[in-house]
């Protein structure tokens, strides 16, 4: 059957995509992760979207609403960000060396989503201490919203903040996961 | 940001299939792998600018239209035929493919789109940029002037 789309000729579409600067989001999907699925975004300014147990059809059109409409699965632009966050769950990187798109979040989000970046691999903080680095101590329910809708998890580490008793409070991506990626840094026991 | 149009992925994966098999009809294999990629990268360049999402494949296969008719343009010396591989199941396709060469654009496009992939004159007129009238007019103009040219004496 001659007249069959084969994977290559889609693939070679995908990638020619990518490198002429066409798209407005670049994703993929990792089946296979130590977190389980992952649909995983990229613009022009670095890395959008990491969404656990993905729903590509609300994603891409979450996407498109967010970036713009040219959004296409394309391996080659989140290829890097696939190696660190291997890496990372494999407990042989600390720090992704990646840009964030954070996009159209701005004001108090925007400031907690940098104070967040700037907490190190294997520590925790709380929601109170992350508000007041953000500038406003007593927004700790505020933060709680903010790291629900991290668009990047994982990159940016909502998983180390806590409550002040130290329970782990919740997760974007479910309290297993929560766990599973402190107890690989060596947060908890 | 108001989305008139569906993430590109979804219209790719609806319209890839249906565009390949046009391509491959139109060039055999080995031109379509080339114009398939020049089609959607014509669309991904044109994509911000639609207004709706309506007709997308019509749409696809227009483009797709315009490179094979590109092609056939830069390629053939004139009076010469393209190459046209066969395929099964489209004859009345494979019957009109190297008699619309000829044509004015507008009516090449509408016969192929019409009765070499079965596409409504609605779907027509959007892809064409005009109303399903003006498409059904257009691939009826068309079948006249291939009429007449086939009844005329062939050297």
């Amino acid at each position: 059957m001659t007249e069959i789309l084969t994977p290559d000729v889609d693939e070679r579409f995908r990638a020619a995509a990518a490198a002429a600067g066409l798209l407005d989001v670049a994703y993929d999907v990792f089946d296979d992760t130590a977190v389980g699925p992952l649909l995983v975004g990229v613009t022009d300014r670095g890395v959008c979207r990491v969404c656990f147990d993905p729903d590509p059809e609300l994603e891409l059109e979450r996407l498109a609403r967010l970036y713009g409409p040219r959004v296409l699965r394309s391996s080659k632009p989140v290829e890097r960000l696939r190696r660190e966050l291997d890496q990372y769950l494999a407990g042989r990187r600390r720090d992704f060396d990646l840009d964030v798109d954070l996009r159209g979040r701005a004001g108090f989000p925007r400031r907690v989503l940098g104070e967040l970046a700037r907490i190190g691999y294997g520590e925790t903080t709380t929601y109170g201490a992350l508000a007041a680095r953000a500038g406003n101590p007593r927004a700790a329910r505020a933060v709680g919203t903010v790291m629900n809708r991290n668009p990047v998890p994982i990159v940016l580490p909502c998983h180390r903040v806590v409550g002040a008793n130290g329970s782990l409070t919740g997760y974007g991506g479910g309290l297993h996961r929560k766990e599973l990626l402190l107890r690989l840094e060596g947060a908890i026991t | 940001m108001a989305v008139a149009v569906p993430p590109f992925e979804a219209f790719y994966e609806h319209t890839k299939t249906d565009v390949f098999r046009f391509l491959t009809a139109r060039l055999g294999r080995d031109g379509a792998e080339d114009a398939f990629q020049e089609t959607f990268l014509r669309a991904l360049k044109a994509y911000p600018r639609l207004e709706h999402g309506e007709h997308l494949r019509a749409w696809a296969l227009t483009i797709a239209n315009r490179i094979v008719l590109d092609l056939h343009r830069r390629r053939r010396p004139a009076g010469e035929m393209p190459e046209l591989v066969t395929e099964d199941g489209r004859p009345s396709y494979e019957e009109l493919a190297p008699l619309t060469g000829d044509l004015p654009p507008k009516e090449r496009a509408a016969v192929v789109l019409r009765y070499g992939y079965d596409l409504a004159y609605d779907e027509i007129g959007a892809a064409l940029g005009s109303t399903p009238a003006a498409a059904r007019q257009a691939a009826s103009a068309g079948v006249r002037r291939l009429r007449s040219e086939t009844t005329k004496e062939k050297p």
